[in-house]
C-alpha cells in the first residue's frame, strides 16, 4: 500500500497508544468514562480525541483483561457514574508498556533524527 | 431533553447481550451522551446541534456495534437455537430466565435461604398430608379389581355364619363371597408356647380378595369342611421371622390349638389384609358349636367380588329380598335383620376421609400463608430492584417479558422449596404416624410415590405462579421515567398496600388454623376428664394363654384361672386381680340377647341387647366401679347355685324404671333365666367421646364361674388378666410374667397394656388430627410472626428520616414505640378480626371431632386472639424499639 491516509495513521497510532493513555490516566485515581476521554483530549490539547464509540468498547475491553475495574458509584446530588481504577495487574502493564513505548520512541528518534526536546 | 436510551438501544440490539449487560452499557453510554450534550449547549451550541453532535460521535450504528461486538462477543450467551420461529425464541427466552433466574437467587442467599425454607414448610405440610390422603383415600386397595370388592354387614349385629353360608349360596350378583374372623392362636411344638395372631377364612377369600399366595396354594373348599385335616396359610412376615424364610416350609405341620396343621402357603410379603394376622386357617376348623348357630354367634366379616356389570343397587336388592327369606324362615334369630352392602374401600377407611378432607384444608391455609410470607419478601427485595426492571422496560423489555422473568424467579424458588419440603415431608410423616400409631387404616400405604412427586411438582409450580404475581406484576409496573431519575426513593404506596393485605391474611388464616387447634386441644383435655365409670389410672391388663394341658377340661381351666388369680394377687404392689371377658374401650366388645322375667325366648325384634362381661368377684375393686345396689360376685357363685348377674345403672333406669331391681329375674340367651344380685355403675365402654350416643349401653356382667361347660372353651379365648396396682402398672410386668407361666412354666402373656394406654388408644384418631393441627398452628403463628417482623421492620426502615423528624420535633421514645406498634397491630387487628370471623364460620367442619366444646367456644377463640395478639406485639416491638433508638441528627443526614 503506498498511498495511506492520513485519517488511517491517525486511527492506527490511536489505537497503539490508546491503551497506555488510558492507564495512564487511571493510575492516581479512579475516573469516569467521560472524564477520561475529555482529559484526553485536554491534555493532547485537542490533538488526540476518542468518541465514546471507540472510548467505551476499549475501555470494556481493558476491564475483561482485568487491567481496569468498573464499579458504579453514587454521589450525592448526581447520577451514579461508573467509575474505573487500575487493578494490580493494570499496573504492571502499565509499568512495561511505558518501557516498551520510550524504548520505541527512542528508536524512532535515532532513525528519523528527530532531535530531543 | 433528548431520549438517549432510546437511540443507543436501537445501536445494540442484534448484539444479544445479557439483559443486565445492555442495561449497563445502554446507562453508561447515555450518560456520556447526555455530559456531552450539556457541555456543547454550555459552550454555546444549539440544542438540536448539541444533539446531533453528541449522537455522531456515538459513533452511528454500525461503528459502536462493531466495536462492542468485538469485545462484549465472547461474554453474550449464545443464543439457542432449537428451530425456528417463535418456539425457538420462546425457548431460548426461557433459557435466558432461567440461568438470569438462578444467578439472582445465588446473588441473595440470605432472602433465598428464607423463601426456601418458609416454602418448604409449606410444600413439606401439603406433600406430606397429600401422600397420607393419596395412600389412604385415592389408592385403590392392593387388590386386582379392588373397585368390585364390597364389604356386606348385618344390618343389626355383625354376620352369623349360617347367614353368610345362605347370602353366598343364594345371591346371583357376586362371583363369589368371603368371610373372615380374627383370633388368637396357641403355637405350640416349636420350642415355647406362643400365641400367635391369626384369621379364620373361608376358603373363598383369598380367590374373592384375587390374592394368590407367594409359594403353595390357596386352600381348597375340601379342607374347610368341618372334619377335615387342618391346613393354615402363613403371612410372608411370619415365614420370614420365624421360619427363616424356610423354602421347604410347605407340607410342615405347626400345631395351633393343639391340632396339627399342614403349611399349605405362604402369602406374597405386600399382602395387608391384616396389619397383625400371622396364621390363616380354614374357618371349619373352629371347632364350637356358636359357629353354626343364628343365636349367640361369634360375629363374622364378609367380602364379596361383585360380578361385571353388576351393580351395587342391585347387590343391595338381591341381599335385602335374601335376608327377608331368612326372617321369614327364621324369625327368631333373623326378624328385623338386612344386609348392607358397602365398598371395601369405604369400609375400610370411609370413617377417616372427613378428617383427612379437614387436614387438607387446615395445610392448605399453611401453604397460602406462606405464600404471602414469601410474595412479601419479593415484594420488599422488587422494591430494591426497581431500577433494574426500569432500564429494563427502558430498554424496550416488554411487561410480558418482566412478568416472565420474575414469575421464573418465584418458580425455581418454590421449585427449591418444594425439594427441601419433600425430605421434610418423608421425615414429618413417618414422626406422625409413629407418634400417632394406630390413628390411620392403610397406614402401611403411605409414602411418597410418583402420584406424590406430581402432586409436589404442580403444588410448587402454582405456589411459585401464586406468590409471584403481585411482585411480578408491582416489577412490570416499573416506570422508567420515575425510577431512573436520580434520587428516587422507590415505589409509592400500593406496594405497602399490597403488604399489609398480605400480613392480615396470614394473620387471619393462622387465626383459623389456632381455632381448630384450640378447639383440639380443648376436646382431648376434657375427654380426659369424663369419668370413665372406673378409675383409669394404674390398671395393668394382660392376655394370659393358659397351658396347653388345662386346655382340654373346663373344671381345669377355673382351677387354673383361680390359682393364677391366687399367684398374681399376691405380687407385692399387686392390690387385686380379676379376669374379663372384655376389656371396656379396648375396641372389642361381646353382645347378648335378653329379656325380661324367665318365659321363653320372644321374637328376635322384641328383645333386647346388653354387653356382655364374664368377670371373676375381685373385678368392681380393680376397675373401682362402684357398687349401687346390692352385691357383687362371691366365690360362692358357682356351678352348683344359681345363675346371677350384676347390671349397671343404666340397665337398671331402662328395664326398672324407679324400682329395686335386685332379686328380679332376667333370662339371657343361651343361658337362660338369671336373677339380678346387684347393681354397678355404668362403664363407658364405647369410649370416652361415644359411649353416650352408642346404640347399645346396658351392661350385664356375668360370674366366670358359672359359665357352663360347653361355652368354656370359648369364654377362654378373650379373657384378660387386670391388676389394680399401687406402683406403676408397667413396672409389674416381669413379676406378673413370671407368676402366670406357673409351675410348668407354659403359660404367657401377651399384648400388655396400661388402662392408660388403651384410652390413649381408643382416642388416637383425635390425638392425630390435634397433633397435626398443633403443627400446622405453630407453623402458621410462626410464618405470621415473621411476616409481620419482616413487613414493620421494612416499614420502620423506610421511615427513618419521618421518625428522625419526629425526634427532633420532641417526640419521646414511648410516642414513637407506640407509633410502630400502632401501624403494625392495626395490621394485626385487621386480619384478627377476619381470621375469627373465618373461624366462626369454619371450625364447623371440626364439630363432628369436637367433645364437649362448641365450635364457636368464646373461651377458645378469645385465647387464640390473645395469643396471637401478643405475639404479634412482640413481632412489632423489635423494629419499634429500634425506630425509638434513631438518631434525629443521623436519620436526617441520612438524606
Amino acid at each position: 500500500m503506498l498511498h495511506i491516509e492520513d485519517q488511517s495513521i491517525d486511527r492506527e497510532w490511536k489505537k497503539g497508544s490508546a491503551e497506555l493513555l488510558i492507564l495512564s490516566l487511571l493510575e492516581a485515581v479512579p475516573r469516569h468514562g467521560y472524564e477520561i476521554g475529555k482529559l484526553i483530549e485536554q491534555r493532547s490539547q485537542g490533538a488526540l480525541r476518542f468518541h465514546a464509540a471507540s472510548l467505551y468498547p476499549l475501555l470494556y475491553r481493558l476491564e475483561k483483561r482485568g487491567w481496569i475495574q468498573g464499579r458504579w458509584v453514587e454521589k450525592s446530588g448526581q447520577r451514579r457514574r461508573r467509575y474505573y481504577r487500575l487493578t494490580p495487574q493494570g499496573r504492571k502493564v502499565l509499568a512495561s508498556q511505558r518501557q516498551g513505548w520510550q524504548t520505541f520512541v527512542q528508536a524512532i528518534n535515532r532513525i528519523a533524527g528527530v532531535a530531543n526536546a | 431533553m433528548p431520549d438517549w436510551s432510546d437511540r443507543i438501544r436501537q445501536q445494540l440490539a442484534g448484539l444479544n447481550l445479557a439483559p443486565a449487560r445492555e442495561a449497563e452499557i445502554v446507562e453508561e453510554l447515555a450518560q456520556h451522551a447526555e455530559d456531552r450534550y450539556r457541555e456543547l449547549v454550555s459552550g454555546g451550541a444549539t440544542e438540536a446541534e448539541a444533539r446531533r453532535i453528541a449522537l455522531d460521535e456515538m459513533g452511528g450504528h454500525e461503528l459502536l456495534a462493531g466495536e462492542l461486538r468485538a469485545v462484549e462477543r465472547a461474554d453474550a450467551p449464545e443464543p439457542v437455537v432449537l428451530g425456528a420461529g417463535s418456539k425457538a425464541r420462546l425457548l431460548t427466552g426461557l433459557g435466558q430466565d432461567l440461568r438470569y433466574g438462578f444467578r439472582t437467587l445465588r446473588k441473595n442467599p440470605g432472602f433465598t435461604a428464607v423463601a426456601m425454607l418458609a416454602l418448604a414448610l409449606g410444600i413439606g405440610a401439603n406433600t406430606a398430608i397429600f401422600s397420607v390422603v393419596n395412600g389412604v383415600l385415592l389408592q385403590p386397595l392392593a387388590y386386582p379389581d379392588a373397585d368390585r370388592l364390597l364389604m356386606i354387614f348385618d344390618s343389626q349385629s355383625s354376620v352369623a355364619y349360617p347367614d353368610f353360608l345362605d347370602w353366598r349360596r343364594e345371591n346371583r350378583f357376586f362371583t363369589d363371597m368371603g368371610t373372615f374372623r380374627s383370633d388368637d392362636f396357641n403355637f405350640t411344638g416349636a420350642g415355647q408356647p406362643e400365641q400367635v395372631s391369626g384369621e379364620y377364612v373361608s376358603a373363598s377369600l383369598f380367590p374373592v380378595l384375587g390374592v394368590a399366595p407367594f409359594l403353595g396354594r390357596n386352600f381348597l373348599p375340601e379342607e374347610d369342611r368341618q372334619g377335615a385335616a387342618c391346613a393354615v396359610i402363613l403371612s410372608y412376615g411370619f415365614w420370614k421371622g420365624r421360619f427363616g424364610a424356610d423354602p421347604n416350609i410347605l407340607g410342615k405341620a405347626l400345631t395351633l390349638n393343639a391340632a396339627s396343621c399342614a403349611v399349605v402357603g405362604v402369602l406374597p410379603a405386600d399382602f395387608r389384609f391384616s396389619e397383625r394376622a400371622q396364621v390363616y386357617v380354614p374357618i371349619e376348623q373352629w371347632n364350637s358349636a356358636e359357629l353354626r348357630t343364628r343365636e349367640s354367634h361369634p360375629g363374622l366379616r364378609v367380602i364379596g367380588r361383585l360380578k361385571r356389570g353388576a351393580t351395587i343397587e342391585a347387590a343391595q336388592a338381591e341381599l335385602a329380598s335374601i335376608c327377608n327369606g331368612l326372617a321369614r324362615m327364621y324369625p327368631k334369630t333373623n326378624a328385623g335383620h338386612g344386609a348392607k352392602v358397602v365398598r371395601m374401600k369405604d369400609a375400610i377407611v370411609g370413617y377417616i376421609r372427613p378428617t383427612l378432607l379437614l387436614l387438607v384444608g387446615a395445610v392448605g391455609f399453611v401453604l397460602i400463608i406462606a405464600c404471602a410470607n414469601v410474595a412479601n419478601l419479593l415484594l420488599a427485595r422488587s422494591t430494591a430492584r426497581q431500577r433494574e426492571f426500569a432500564i429494563r422496560a427502558a430498554l424496550g423489555a416488554d411487561r410480558k417479558r418482566v412478568v416472565r422473568q420474575l414469575l421464573t424467579e418465584s418458580v425455581l424458588l418454590s421449585l427449591g422449596g418444594a425439594m427441601i419440603g419433600l425430605l421434610l415431608a418423608r421425615w414429618g410423616t413417618s414422626l406422625v404416624l409413629a407418634a400417632a400409631p394406630g390413628s390411620l387404616p392403610r397406614s402401611g400405604e403411605i409414602g411418597i410415590d410418583p402420584y406424590v412427586l406430581l402432586f409436589t411438582l404442580a403444588v410448587s409450580v402454582v405456589t411459585g405462579v401464586l406468590f409471584g404475581l403481585a411482585p411480578a406484576f408491582h416489577g412490570a409496573n416499573a416506570n422508567p421515567q420515575e425510577f431512573l431519575k436520580e434520587g428516587a426513593h422507590g415505589a409509592g404506596g400500593g406496594r405497602h398496600r399490597v403488604e399489609g393485605v398480605f400480613v392480615a391474611l396470614e394473620v387471619g388464616l393462622a387465626v383459623i388454623l389456632l381455632a381448630g387447634a384450640g378447639l383440639m386441644i380443648e376436646s382431648l383435655w376434657r375427654l380426659w376428664q369424663v369419668d370413665a365409670g372406673f378409675n383409669t389410672r394404674d390398671i395393668l391388663t394382660t392376655q394370659v394363654a393358659l397351658s396347653p394341658k388345662v386346655m382340654g377340661s373346663p373344671p381345669g381351666i377355673r382351677l387354673a384361672y383361680q390359682q393364677l388369680l391366687g399367684r398374681v394377687a399376691a405380687i407385692p404392689g399387686v392390690q387385686s386381680a380379676a379376669i374379663t371377658s372384655v376389656v371396656p374401650l379396648s375396641e372389642r366388645n361381646s353382645e347378648i340377647s335378653f329379656w325380661p322375667g324367665t318365659g321363653p325366648q320372644p321374637p328376635q325384634d322384641q328383645t333386647k341387647s346388653a354387653m356382655f362381661y364374664v368377670v371373676t368377684p375381685d373385678y368392681p375393686s380393680v376397675m373401682q366401679i362402684p357398687l349401687r345396689r346390692g352385691r357383687f360376685f362371691t366365690d360362692r357363685d358357682d356351678l352348683a347355685s344359681p345363675l346371677v348377674v350384676v347390671i349397671d345403672d343404666v340397665l337398671a333406669r331402662h328395664m326398672f324404671p324407679g324400682k329395686d331391681p335386685v332379686g328380679r329375674q332376667i333370662s339371657l340367651m343361651v343361658f337362660g333365666p338369671v336373677q339380678i344380685v346387684g347393681v354397678v355403675g355404668h362403664v363407658k365402654h364405647w369410649g370416652l367421646d361415644s359411649d353416650d350416643t352408642a346404640k347399645i349401653r346396658d351392661q350385664i356382667y356375668f360370674p366366670f364361674i358359672q359359665v357352663p361347660d360347653k361355652f368354656m372353651s370359648e369364654a377362654v379365648a378373650g379373657l384378660t388378666l387386670m391388676l389394680r396396682t399401687g406402683p406403676e402398672p408397667l413396672s409389674l410386668v416381669s413379676a406378673v410374667r413370671a407368676q402366670v407361666a406357673g409351675p410348668t412354666q407354659d403359660q404367657p402373656i401377651y399384648a400388655v397394656r396400661t388402662m392408660e394406654q388403651i384410652i390413649s388408644g381408643s382416642l388416637a384418631e383425635r390425638r392425630f388430627t390435634m397433633l397435626l393441627l398443633m403443627i400446622f398452628a405453630a407453623t402458621a403463628l410462626l410464618l405470621a410472626a415473621v411476616g409481620i417482623y419482616g413487613v414493620m421492620s421494612y416499614a420502620v426502615t423506610r421511615r427513618t428520616h419521618e421518625l428522625g423528624i419526629r425526634a427532633a420535633l420532641g417526640a419521646s421514645r414511648g410516642e414513637i414505640v407506640g407509633l410502630v406498634l400502632r401501624q403494625g397491630m392495626r395490621l394485626a387487628a385487621v386480619g384478627m378480626a377476619g381470621g375469627l370471623v373465618a373461624a366462626l364460620a369454619l371450625t364447623r367442619f371440626l364439630a363432628g371431632l369436637l367433645y364437649g366444646v362448641h365450635p364457636a367456644d368464646p373461651a377458645t377463640l378469645a385465647a387464640v386472639a390473645l395469643l396471637l395478639g401478643g405475639i404479634a406485639l412482640l413481632a412489632c416491638y423489635i423494629p419499634a424499639r429500634r425506630a425509638a433508638a434513631v438518631d434525629a441528627v443521623v436519620a436526617l443526614r441520612c438524606e
